[in-house]
């Protein structure tokens, strides 16, 4: 089990420096001279002196191979540079870290929200496959995945802010700010899953085990919950991991509906004003969190799955 | 093989009622000078957020432009955009996955290694990421997307080169002197591209969301260009006063990503013989 948690880790680091690289690159993808653009954009006129200060400040004059190292020096010494202009010269480390556990909160009850309506739903259309219910899930599970996660989120603001007034328009402070931004992210989010758990579910059915268990007279429910919803959640956990770069994907809208103030927001502020620094930090923030969260699952998944161990390894 | 694909897909409904929609949005796109019944940049200030009437259909926008026009005319803005995107991510992708998996090496390994970086991110966040950096508008927005979306299609391709290229009627044609290039589009190309069209029609309808999505935050298309997110967007502001502003784009794009939809899973499923194995033996 050791060696393969060791394995995972070691493949991680290709991959580390792949995501830094590409952060990095983002600053000279800009067209045109970065420090003119950069300088325009926070107001202040580009003379030849204001480039070169600069230039100088955001260590853009050295050779590229030389800029990334240092990037990567300061980088490692938990040094994203400071903000250009969203929360001007704050740290950006300190702005995400202030600004993350928010969006994790949305995530988490997201998440919850949305295994709630998915797993019994899944359960209930699989077991009474082709009835109306059956029916009804499969097609609210299509309109789901085809509606945009914005639209949703606007008219869930129409419905229950603005008509009866439940829950407030936006903002961040209570429970009852939380309800309606998790609510838009878990029916998103439940829509994949729930077609994912009837379609294992079904499977798991024809099992033989499950024939077994029939054939020794246990209840109907018994044989449903707990031989066959085991087995037909491993697929589910297995994308667990996928569903969460969906999660983090959909938090950037919704919290920019629901004015949430978490690193999905303050990633669309920072890019709408080209806060660079702010955005790669964003960037490399989140899909940092993206690989662990999948390590995470993998793991959990080896540990649960003895197969998988021997397989990848 | 194709004529059994398409009578899968006359016999599956839901797939041909996605291909119903596409064939009309695509009338639609085509024909919109001659359907809709104003211009969609056309500014009547003077019947600002009216609701829906005689005169327009769907009501006025914030400007008192046409929402109706507006929506149709938005059809040619969304649809040959992610058709495009979809097209060029589709080929960089099918192109660079079938030269890594028939080269094999070194340059299989970089390959691989640039597709791993690639996928470890959530799309959308990159593409956000790369708009940063070129600056917003609908040509951007398309670039990122591009980007971000190819290397999903090099990894399922150069893993079905992979198991194709050591099959005997490759060898086969190799021993009769066929060049590397000629074996690739002729015999291996045509054997690998199936697994990954079904995909395509999904990325397009993924396409459409994330276009929309990323004109909803003002980064793709700009005003006053009609596009069904910068629309809904627009419509936030009056949500109290005048909510046909933000519901019938949504529709919009909830019933264009649905037919393409449709039609994907429809497709994956007349491709996938072993799917249609299994419906059969659960239908019993």
């Amino acid at each position: 089990m050791l060696k393969y948690i060791a394995k995972r880790l070691v493949l991680l680091v290709p991959i580390l420096l792949g995501i830094s690289l590409l952060t990095f690159s983002l600053m000279h993808l800009i067209p045109g001279d970065p420090a003119e653009i950069l300088l325009r954009q926070q107001g202040i006129i580009p003379t030849q002196e204001a480039i070169e200060k600069f230039r100088e400040q955001m260590d853009l004059n050295d050779p590229l191979p030389i800029q990334y190292f240092n990037w990567m020096y300061c980088l490692l010494h938990g040094d994203l540079g400071s903000s250009l202009s969203v929360s001007y010269g704050k740290p950006v480390l300190t702005e995400i870290m202030f600004r993350f556990p928010r969006t994790l909160e949305l995530a988490a009850v997201s998440l919850l929200i949305s295994l709630l309506i998915s797993i019994p739903l899944g359960i209930l259309a699989a077991v009474k496959q082709n009835s109306a219910i059956d029916r009804l899930t499969l097609v609210g599970a299509s309109l789901g995945i085809a509606m945009p996660v914005f639209w949703l989120g606007l008219l869930l603001i129409l419905l229950f802010s603005v008509h009866l007034g439940w829950f407030p328009v936006c903002g961040y402070g209570s429970v009852k700010h939380i309800i309606l931004p998790s609510i838009t992210l878990g029916i998103g989010m439940a829509a994949l899953t729930t077609r994912l758990m009837r379609a294992s579910m079904l499977e798991v059915l024809e099992e033989d085990y499950i024939i077994t268990a029939r054939g020794k007279g246990l209840r109907e429910r018994i044989v449903i919950l707990k031989h066959a919803l085991r087995n037909a959640l491993i697929p589910v956990v297995t994308v667990a991991g996928l569903q969460f770069g969906w999660l983090l994907e959909g938090a950037v809208f919704v919290e920019v509906i629901f004015t949430w103030p978490g690193v999905g927001k303050l990633l669309v502020d920072s890019i709408s004003v080209r806060d660079i620094p702010m955005v790669q930090g964003c960037v490399l923030f989140v899909a940092c969190v993206f690989v662990l969260v999948n390590l995470a699952v993998d793991i959990s998944y080896g540990v649960l799955d003895p197969r998988v161990r021997y397989e990848r390894s | 093989m194709i004529a059994d694909v398409f009578r899968e897909l006359r016999n599956n409904k839901l797939a041909l009622f996605g291909v119903i929609i596409i064939f009309l949005l695509i009338f639609i796109a085509i024909f919109a000078p001659f359907i809709a019944p104003h211009d969609p940049v056309d500014q009547e200030l003077k019947k600002r957020l009216s609701s829906p009437s005689s005169e327009y259909p769907l009501g006025t926008d914030h400007l008192g432009r046409c929402i109706l026009s507006r929506l149709i005319y938005g059809a040619r803005i969304s649809l040959p955009i992610a058709m495009a995107v979809i097209g060029i991510t589709f080929a960089i992708g099918v192109t660079i996955g079938a030269i890594s998996g028939y080269l094999g090496g070194v340059t299989d390994e970089i390959i691989m290694r640039i597709v791993d970086v690639l996928l470890t991110f959530p799309g959308l966040i990159l593409a956000l990421a790369i708009i940063a950096a070129l600056g917003p508008g609908i040509f951007n927005a398309g670039i990122a997307l591009v980007v971000v979306g190819w290397a999903g299609y090099t990894r399922i391709v150069r893993g079905s080169v992979l198991s194709v290229k050591e099959k005997e009627f490759v060898e086969g044609v190799r021993a009769l002197g066929a060049s590397d290039f000629y074996i690739l589009v002729r015999h291996i190309l045509p054997n690998v591209i199936a697994p990954v069209i079904p995909l395509a029609m999904l990325g397009i309808g993924y396409v459409i969301l994330a276009v929309a999505g990323l004109s909803f935050l003002g980064l793709g298309a700009q005003p006053p260009m009609p596009e069904w997110g910068a629309m809904l967007n627009d419509g936030r502001a009056f949500m109290r006063s005048a909510p046909h502003l933000m519901i019938f784009p949504g529709l919009a794009i909830m019933v264009t990503v649905l037919a393409f939809n449709l039609l994907g899973d429809g497709l994956r499923d007349a491709l996938d013989p072993r799917a249609r194995m299994r419906e059969k033996v659960i239908e019993r």
